[in-house]
């Protein structure tokens, strides 16, 4: 088998046995990259020089057997809101386009440390705002199975790359579906793990009571791998949670007999388009048919948590990107008078236009006259629907349903209508208010040959579980394989 | 409607809160974006939250205390070399006071 063919743990035990090595698998990363790119550009930056350094430097600690991980020399590529010491960390926006980190975020760190080979930087919605990709300052991404539709977003490039074969495995960051979103898109595995999971030291913030670090895979075995090298107490990140459960591969063959699984009938309503509906509860038939209990259920204000979220987000992003001011690191606006007027001049000029649409409603619905009826009342909401999902997890083990309303939007169509795109995000977005795991597995394509995903949210610190049912599922559904050729 | 609350003044405010100089083309965009959007937050209020305490974290943390100790190496030049403007190891902006 050629290392393109593998998934990243048979990549890493190809490498174990002398049969590829780090460099080679590299190579073979790079010959993907140099046919497809162009077409897709799923990175913002590129470092080959410096990956080769790496994989030769992981390649000669795997012979001396000083790494024995699972996952030692398979490439990896990050994010660009995630910092990398010596790389570009442009986060897809003007504002930070010369800024390279002086530090490398713990998520990177801790899978560098398992011997895994950065090779690059993912493109994203500019600060991870947005649906499609298509915010970023450095252009859009392309959906491999049909590179005129969108990947997905925030994390579009993380998905593409890992779909058309231009990385083994991708980090990316969840707010509100940033993972679980674009791997529903591109096919491949996606998951949100609980909040305080994965450290979120080095990661740009964008929401910080959503943000979650996520791995984006191949396949369940992938995944379970990588977050079983991720999650990990950190003090350095005040929400890190000490876990004692991440085995996460040891339970990935326990099957789903006796599971009780649940499928809000508020997610399968209008809104939804047959060309996912069918999949999904097709999905839901086999874990059935595996000794699942499978059974619909009112779960509730489902239409309540798109409103909520984007007064959250909106508030905590306007909080948290008041630091891009010009002084410190970045962009800084030409010829101010004076101190204030370079701020001003520096932001609007740094900030493309989503991201300054999230600062000013953040900033409105925190100011003064406006935090109790806006920022206060939607936290309140927020309570309701952890209470709503405390409910449904009482029940039932899991919640399954879609992880988008529809497959991929062609480029081009979304923009022009902001409440309209924050609507795609229907599903995925209270998991992130819940501070829930959830993860998308491919289930099916669209007449256009466009991936579906499926999507299973579990109660807090349920990983294991999601994962067992994912790989249950994906087992009897079979490969469904990474993208050979852009359409 | 929450749109008659997004005045020219109230436009004018955000941008300083906001730290963001609009163009006039700029702020009555932001003024019909910000009026819909506030339209569509208004939903939340169909929903009694009377008693209901907000939720600003769901993590079951209660506060996370360290001791005040610097762990990480001088990296002044490294993070100075970030900087738009720097002068002598300290960074510069321009004048304060126009």
């Amino acid at each position: 088998m050629k290392p393109m063919d593998m998934t990243a743990v048979e990549l890493g035990t190809a490498i174990r046995e002398k049969k590829t090595t780090a460099p080679e698998a590299l190579q073979a990363v790079f010959s993907e990259i140099d046919r497809k790119e162009e077409r897709l550009h799923c990175y913002i930056t590129l470092d080959r020089e410096g990956a080769l350094r790496r994989a030769e430097a992981v390649q000669k600690k795997i012979d001396a057997g000083e790494l024995t991980g699972p996952l030692a020399g398979v490439p990896l590529a990050v994010k660009d809101n995630l910092c990398t010491a010596g790389m570009l960390t442009t986060c897809a926006s003007r504002i930070l386009g010369n800024f390279v980190p002086t530090y490398t975020a713990e998520a990177v760190k801790r899978l560098e440390e398992g011997g895994m080979v950065l090779i690059g930087k993912t493109n994203m919605d500019e600060f991870a705002m947005g649906s499609t990709t298509e915010t970023s300052a450095y252009g859009p991404t392309g959906n491999p199975w049909n590179a005129a539709h969108v990947p997905g977003g925030s994390s579009g490039g993380s998905a593409a790359a890992v779909a058309a074969g231009e990385c083994f495995v991708a980090l990316g960051s969840d707010t509100g579906g940033s993972i679980r979103q674009p791997a529903s898109f591109c096919g491949v595995v996606g998951m949100k793990p609980t909040y305080g999971s994965v450290s979120r030291y080095g990661l740009i913030a964008y929401g910080s009571s959503l943000d979650q670090i996520g791995p984006l895979c191949r396949d369940v075995r992938d995944c379970a791998a990588v977050l079983e090298q991720l999650v990990a107490h950190d003090t350095k990140d005040a929400t890190s949670v000490k876990r004692n459960d991440t085995d996460f591969t040891s339970a990935l063959g326990e099957g789903v007999a006796g599971m009780r699984i649940g499928i809000p009938r508020d997610y399968m309503t209008e809104g939804l388009s047959e060309a996912v509906r069918e999949p999904v509860l097709v999905a839901a038939e086999v874990l059935r048919d595996k000794g699942a209990s499978v059974e619909p259920f009112d779960l509730g204000l489902v239409e309540y948590a798109i409103p909520a979220y984007y007064t959250i987000a909106a508030a905590e992003a306007s909080s948290n990107l008041e630091r891009f001011d010009g002084v410190k690191y970045g962009y800084r606006a030409q010829d101010c008078e004076g101190l204030h007027e370079m701020y001003k001049k520096t932001r609007s000029e740094g900030f493309g236009e989503e991201v300054k649409r999230r600062i000013m409603l953040g900033s409105f619905v925190l100011s003064s006259g406006y935090y109790d009826a806006y920022y206060l009342k939607a936290l309140r909401v927020k309570a309701l629907i952890k209470a709503a999902f405390d409910k449904a997890f009482a029940s039932y083990d899991m919640i399954l349903g879609p992880a988008a309303p529809t497959t991929a939007p062609l480029r081009g169509k979304s923009l022009q209508d902001p409440i309209q795109m924050y609507l795609g995000d229907i599903y995925t977005i209270s998991v992130n208010l819940a501070g829930l795991p959830g993860i998308s597995v491919p289930c099916g394509r669209d007449g256009n040959g466009l991936p579906v995903g499926m999507q299973l949210i579990g109660d807090s610190f349920s990983e294991k579980k999601l994962l067992r049912a994912a790989y249950a599922y994906e087992s009897a559904r079979g490969a469904f394989g990474i993208c050979g050729e852009v359409k | 409607m929450a749109a008659n609350r997004i005045t020219d003044e109230t436009i004018e405010y955000i941008g300083i809160l906001a730290k963001l100089a609009l163009s006039d083309a700029e702020k009555e965009q932001a003024k019909k974006d910000m009026g819909r959007m506030l339209d569509y937050i208004d939903k939340l209020n169909e929903l009694d939250t009377e008693g209901v305490e907000p939720m600003s974290h769901v993590s079951a943390l209660e506060n996370v205390f360290r001791e005040d100790m610097v762990t990480n190496g001088d990296m002044r030049e490294a993070l100075l070399a970030n900087a738009p403007g720097e002068k002598d190891g300290m960074y510069t902006v321009p004048r304060t006071f126009v």
